[in-house]
């Protein structure tokens, strides 16, 4: 680990400045993988500050019937919270289908947003990534690339992003609230958090330096059967290569596609709403909703299983739904 | 009250024993940092551990494990891959599991630590401990701390009603099986394979079986 300076701040505002305060300074909350990536001297940070003393870890009814999540709520408690539960039940099914039990217990609501890709060549120091050093080529494509994305990636890079917990928010249309440097705040619809790679694969998300997530809120609750379906290598603590949260109505029978978001495939999580509205109110069919999600989509030589997956998981899923099960 | 340990009683000497000892990857880093310069960068840290406070003066980029390990010579805390996927440095922090390898000492001022040394000695070992031995709850031993120390969590997180991946019903309480205990217990890797008696171990602490 390279060396670096460490501040412990006493508020949102402090940290935000004092993140810009030092050249290279990062913040620090659960730390699992940012300090994972300094021991790699991957991520070689001056200063530390750390944001476990400034509150913001409260889940709070917000007056527009939703949630607001303090962005130092951990995954375990978010996950476990009762109205996250009842009301949301995408996102605490697809937290817990994520990482280790003693990682949720550390690891954060932004720090799980804010998390890097798991690409095995971003990892190798020894190889070329234009995420970690711009310029430098993409050894995933046309190298080991079973993992990575088929939709939305570049030439420069087919990275895909790991979290399980912002597919969730993704379907459930989440909102993003930072703080700037300067005291000034501001509200991000998830889906414009994260950045496709295009040419700059290493500027990941539209934050400011020195912004800092404050909170994650949800709207009110949608209500319906929700499900979130993960395929992975081994049964537990792997990451998705294919994942569904799905928010579904269902009448006699009939499944209608309320909100559909996939991980697994992209740079970040992946929803198209004019597949939503092509089935609206309609029994959905998973073939016909995949027609849409994956026009465009682009495999590399050895991610091509990926195509049939998203098929054969949101069928399963949807199927799943329309047993009336609860997950 | 607990008694203050202190660690050291001069500012050279923890540099000199990190450098004396330490044949990991973090004391290699540790010994780096003895050039004049960046001996300014240390913390005083008051880290309550099993009931103990001990005041220790550290390199900030050192992790809780090293802390454990290299400066209170707590060695029961094991670094196995050191990138929190083997579980083998769970210690409980104000009663939660973590991966003591994916934190930093200097974060954990006033926290209540504790490690397997804290449960239980061997001749008062925690019940945990005791069904390890029981059932054979492992082979070779060194992922076995963590395994112990996750494992009381989990019983833990049951009884609060956290769920897991293989709950199914978010609304209910969580039935203790054997399904749930190996999905909590999937941060935890045993590469000797006695997860069959690390299971039996639990399920009896949990009296989910005589």
């Amino acid at each position: 680990m390279k060396a670096f300076t460490y501040e412990r701040p006493g508020s949102a505002a402090e940290a935000a400045a004092a993140a810009v305060r030092t050249p290279g300074a990062k913040f620090i909350a659960g730390g699992t993988n940012l300090l994972d990536l300094m021991k790699l001297q991957i991520e070689t940070p001056t200063h530390l500050v750390d944001v476990n003393n400034i509150g913001l870890d409260r889940i709070e009814p917000t007056d527009q019937g939703g949630l607001r999540i303090g962005a130092l709520v951990r995954n375990t408690d978010l996950a476990a919270d009762p109205r996250i539960r009842r009301d949301y039940g995408v996102l605490s099914r697809a937290i817990v289908s994520g990482a280790s039990g003693q990682l949720r217990n550390k690891a954060t609501t932004a720090g799980n947003l804010l998390q890097r890709t798991r690409c095995p060549y971003f990892y190798d120091t020894d190889m070329p990534c234009n995420k970690r050093a711009p310029g430098s080529g993409c050894a995933a494509i046309g190298g080991l690339n079973a993992n990575h994305a088929i939709l939305g990636a570049s030439e420069a890079c087919i990275a895909t992003h790991p979290s399980d917990m912002a597919v969730a928010m993704r379907a459930l249309d989440a909102n993003v609230e930072t703080v700037a440097p300067s005291g000034a705040s501001r509200s991000i619809p998830i889906a414009d958090l994260h950045r496709l790679p295009g040419k700059t694969p290493h500027v990941e998300t539209m934050l400011e330096p020195g912004e800092l997530i404050a909170a994650v809120t949800l709207p009110k609750p949608r209500g319906g059967v929700q499900l979130y379906r993960k395929v992975r290598e081994r049964a537990s603590y792997a990451f998705a290569t294919v994942s569904v949260a799905l928010i579904a109505k269902i009448e006699e029978g009939r499944v209608t596609v309320d909100r559909l978001a996939f991980g697994g495939l992209a740079h970040k999580p992946w929803r198209v709403e004019q597949a939503e509205r092509a089935v609206a109110g309609s029994d959905a069919a998973a073939d016909s909703i995949a027609d849409i999600v994956l026009a465009g989509a682009r495999p590399a030589e050895q991610n091509a299983y990926k195509l049939p997956l998203v098929r054969r998981t949101l069928s399963a899923t949807l199927e799943h739904a329309r047993e009336g099960a609860s997950r | 009250m607990a008694s203050v340990h202190m660690e050291t009683n001069g500012r050279e000497q923890p540099t000199t024993r990190a450098a004396a000892s330490s044949p990991t990857l973090a004391g290699e880093e540790i010994r780096g940092t003895s050039t004049p310069k960046q001996e300014a960068n240390r913390h005083s840290v008051q880290l309550r551990v099993n009931g103990q406070l001990h005041a220790v003066d550290l390199d900030p980029r050192t992790t809780l494990l090293d802390a454990l390990r290299e400066h209170l010579h707590l060695t029961g805390s094991k670094k196995g891959c050191d990138q929190g996927q083997c579980g083998a440095c769970t210690v409980l922090v104000n009663g939660r599991r973590i991966n003591s390898c994916l934190t930093l000492a200097v974060m954990h001022e006033g926290d209540a630590i504790t490690t397997v040394e804290g449960l239980g000695t061997p001749d008062r070992m925690h019940p945990m401990q005791a069904a390890f031995v029981d059932h054979d709850g492992f082979q070779c031993g060194y992922c076995t701390p963590g395994q112990i120390c996750s494992a009381v969590a989990v019983l833990d997180e049951i009884s609060a009603g956290i769920p897991s991946h293989v709950t199914v019903d978010l609304a209910a309480p969580i039935a203790l099986s054997e399904t749930e205990i190996r999905e909590r217990m999937s941060g935890n890797i045993c590469r000797c394979a006695a997860y069959p008696n690390i299971i039996e171990a639990i399920r009896t602490v949990a009296g989910g079986r005589p």
